[in-house]
């Protein structure tokens, strides 16, 4: 944007200008949209759960003060300083950086295809929210109609519907099985409907993030109000937010706040910087970095209570009906009256009838009820979206309603998260001038969304859910770190301290203070390292191993612990670190380029010529 | 004598129905569980009911139509409200097969439970399994009505997108390739001032004037 000469302000190819938000508002909800994803529903309120409830806040306000908020802001500083892609900013810093650009784009690329899939599945659920009863509330009957569903009856009428209405899981991760149709058509209409959203780039998606950004806090609300009205609720709270401070010594405790904090502000995929090169030259990219990383966190929190009141509700539901199961096998065995034994007098029959005829108590399949056992049991993840929430959901009077609300809550949240993974991939594509100029965008976005498409249905195969863990734990968290390392050392040691600090006083006005020299230089390096020497240090510990659904097996419905086979190792390998390889592969090749240029042109006047940075 | 006689008779007859005795069946009831304030309570009246329920039934078996109420027995009714029964022949020496009484059952079990405003679960009869009902699966299940509005939507927004798009680069192709001002977003808005249309002063069709050269080609690109 030809304006006010900033210092040194890169060209944009001519032609059209760069395309940009039409409102602050539009790019603060884009950004919030993108960090806030599935993993705040799902992934915080467990490890608050894990971690002594309300002491895990501590490891992670540290994480964020330290970690989250200088990695975020060196993002969008520099993102919007350099006005382009991920790919296009590393490599107009260093070209030696590139392949951190192009690390980048790859690993949303990858993501893109798995983050889908789930959205899939909560689409699934969603269609099938619009029915009374819900048909996860009640086993079918079997082949003779003589009685319920084995598998079933087995488990769980919830469970039935996750692994064999839903997935199809095959009992082993070789046992590919073919395309399921349902889920197939399911992920067509993911992909439409992010096409639909992404069609023109930020034009589109501005407009859709009003919606997909602000409809799950209404949800959210919602479901507060109706959790805390809800008997129960009040004790599930109470006992997941009790802080328990001896998890503090544990280091496994900070671990897992470092990477919560930097996984759900999405950093290092290159959507922040994406999203902030569309914005004027001059915006105060610190304030929305603060307020960004500051809303995601209270996000977190807010959705905790929501699902922890829901959760101590469904608790507190389960251990009246284990009472009352108890309840029935006494009265039917001593044929006492019905209702004459109440949930509260419970444990002074049960006493009583021991003492009187303890060999008769002794013989009766009686269950242990303690509600802390309900309230521990935690589920993070799918496990808590699609088997525990939606069990909770059909003690819920008017069941089918809050169904679809959950799903079309989680599908907007996915679906924000979405646009900006999307984002980090075609705004590079965009940058580098794949296409020709005279193609227009939308087809662009089409291909881009065509070809995601296809890839991702090898996640509709029966054995597609255990390939999505594999894609989550192994494509995703190692490459995002070591990325994230690469970037801040890159702005910090390889572009400088001193000019990355004047590039944001101009743009924010003010010179960045000590906190986030310190930061920026030792402390979040540091720490990124820390965290992947500790992660490798964890997988490293354990052989991969992962867990199927076996009906077959014989602890079931427990799920089977099975090693991974060895093409799937080699899989999982190449998932980890491809991405990251682009780093030393682009370096070594821009240093092979310059050394063959030096050694065909000798410098004239001694003085080696610095040439433009494109990659290309 | 006589007396003797009828001690005898109800003593064989109390012998026939007795807790797990050959061909005697449990039925355990649940009320108070299934019709809460409405409950009624079970007494004798009841009981006669039932007995002439189970007589109804066994009356619809062939060979057995001749079945009354009197050969309907009962015994050992508890609080819980259970008891057991057994249903005898005409002759009132033997009962009839386990295997009658559950057909004769399971066939009128409906018309039973529907008595005493009860069901399956809440009128049970212990060792007679329920047929359970067919699961009323509509013709096109729900799902695929709920996708096929949602596909709808959307493919008839991308098209109306996808045409407006095409018509705006039509219309941007159109008109200011003449134009120098490069920018998008630039209006032909015809101004007039005092009277007379700027429309001559415009551009259209003007030369680019090199002494003015843009920032960006003077400017080392990076």
């Amino acid at each position: 944007m030809a304006g006010t000469p900033g210092p040194d302000p890169p060209a944009d190819g001519g032609g059209e200008a760069r395309p940009a938000w039409d409102s602050k508002l539009q790019y603060l909800l884009s950004c919030v949209g993108f960090a806030v994803g599935l993993g705040n529903l799902w992934r915080f309120p467990y490890l608050c759960q894990t971690y002594g409830g309300g002491a895990f806040l501590i490891p992670y306000v540290v994480a964020l003060a330290f970690e989250g908020i200088p990695l975020f802001h060196i993002e969008l500083a520099v993102g919007q300083r350099l006005r382009r892609g991920s790919v296009g900013v590393w490599t107009a810093i260093s070209p030696y950086l590139g392949g951190v650009g192009l690390g980048c784009f790859t690993v949303s690329f990858l993501v893109s295809l798995y983050y889908n899939t789930v959205l899939t599945w909560v689409l699934w659920y969603l269609l099938n929210s619009f029915q009374h009863p819900l048909p996860w509330s009640a086993c079918p009957l079997d082949l003779n109609r003589t009685g319920l569903e084995q598998e079933c009856r087995d488990s769980s009428p919830v469970s039935y519907f996750w692994y064999r209405r839903t997935l199809n899981v095959s009992a082993d991760i070789s046992d590919g099985g073919p395309v399921q149709w349902r889920l197939l058509l399911c992920l067509a209409v993911s992909w439409a409907v992010v096409y639909l959203c992404v069609i023109r780039g930020i034009e589109t998606t501005g407009k859709a993030i009003y919606f997909t950004a602000l409809f799950p806090y209404l949800v959210l609300t919602a479901f507060l109000v109706r959790g805390l009205t809800l008997p129960g609720a009040m004790q599930g709270l109470t006992y997941l937010f009790t802080p328990d401070l001896r998890v503090l010594q544990n280091p496994r405790v900070w671990l897992d706040a470092a990477t919560q904090i930097f996984f759900s502000l999405s950093l290092a995929f290159g959507g922040h910087i994406a999203f902030a090169s569309y914005n004027p030259p001059r915006n105060n990219c610190r304030r929305d970095a603060v307020s960004i990383a500051l809303v995601n966190s209270m996000t977190s929190l807010y959705a905790s209570v929501a699902v922890f009141s829901v959760l101590g509700f469904k608790a507190a539901s389960d251990h009246g009906q284990c009472l009352d199961r108890n309840i029935l096998h006494l009265i039917n065995a001593f044929d006492l009256p019905e209702q004459s034994v109440s949930r509260d007098t419970y444990t002074a029959a049960l006493v009583r009838l021991n003492a009187s005829q303890p060999a008769q108590v002794a013989g009766l399949p009686l269950e242990a009820c303690r509600l802390e056992d309900f309230l521990d049991k935690s589920a993070s993840g799918t496990g808590l979206a699609f088997i525990v929430f939606t069990e909770a959901v059909l003690h819920m009077p008017g069941a089918p309603v809050w169904a679809v609300l959950f799903f079309a809550m989680l599908f907007s949240l996915g679906l924000s998260s979405m646009f900006g993974n999307m984002e980090s991939i075609i705004t590079p594509l965009l940058d580098l001038g794949v296409m020709p100029r005279r193609v227009p965008k939308e087809v662009l976005t089409g291909l881009a969304c065509l070809l995601c498409f296809l890839m991702a249905t090898c996640f509709t195969l029966r054995s597609g859910s255990y390939w999505l863990e594999i894609f989550d734990q192994y494509a995703a968290a190692l490459n995002l770190i070591l990325l994230a390392f690469f970037e801040v050392i890159g702005v910090v040691y390889v572009y400088g301290m001193k000019r990355f600090c004047d590039d944001v006083a101009w743009m924010t006005g003010r010179r960045p203070g000590f906190y986030w020299r310190a930061t920026w230089k030792v402390v979040s390096p540091l720490l990124l390292l820390t965290i992947f020497v500790a992660y490798i240090a964890l997988l490293a510990s354990s052989p991969p191993h992962y867990k199927a659904w076996n009906p077959r097996y014989e602890r079931f419905p427990s799920r089977q612990e099975k090693p991974y086979p060895g093409w799937v190792l080699a899989a999982c390998a190449l998932l980890s670190f491809l991405p990251t390889l682009w780093v030393p592969v682009v370096a070594l090749g821009q240093l092979l380029a310059r050394c063959r240029e030096k050694t065909r042109d000798p410098p004239q006047d001694g003085r080696p010529k610095p040439r433009g940075g494109r990659a290309c | 004598m006589l007396w003797l006689l009828f001690f005898l008779v109800t003593a064989i007859r109390a012998d026939l129905c007795q807790p797990d005795a050959e061909n005697a069946f449990k039925v355990r009831l649940s009320i108070r569980t299934a019709l809460g304030d409405k409950a009624y309570a079970w007494d004798t009246n009841e009981e006669y009911l039932f007995k002439a329920m189970v007589a109804f039934s066994m009356r619809k078996v062939p060979n057995r139509e001749t079945t009354e109420i009197s050969h309907v027995l009962l015994c050992n009714v508890t609080q819980r409200v259970s008891f057991w029964f057994v249903v005898t022949d005409p002759s009132r020496n033997h009962t009839l097969p386990a295997v009658e009484v559950q057909s004769a059952i399971r066939m009128n079990r409906n018309r039973i439970n529907n008595a005493f405003f009860l069901n399956d679960q809440t009128l049970e009869f212990l060792r007679i399994p329920s047929t359970l009902a067919p699961p009323t699966d509509p013709s096109v299940p729900i799902w695929i009505i709920i996708f096929g509005v949602i596909f709808c939507i959307v493919l008839v927004a991308t098209m109306l997108l996808i045409l407006s798009g095409i018509q705006q680069h039509r219309r941007k192709n159109k008109g200011p390739s003449e134009m120098e001002d490069i920018e998008d977003k630039c209006e032909n808005v015809i101004t007039i001032e005092n009277g007379i249309p700027c429309d001559p002063l415009d551009m259209k069709g003007g030369h680019i004037n090199d002494a003015f050269v843009t920032e960006d080609e003077r400017l080392t690109p990076l």
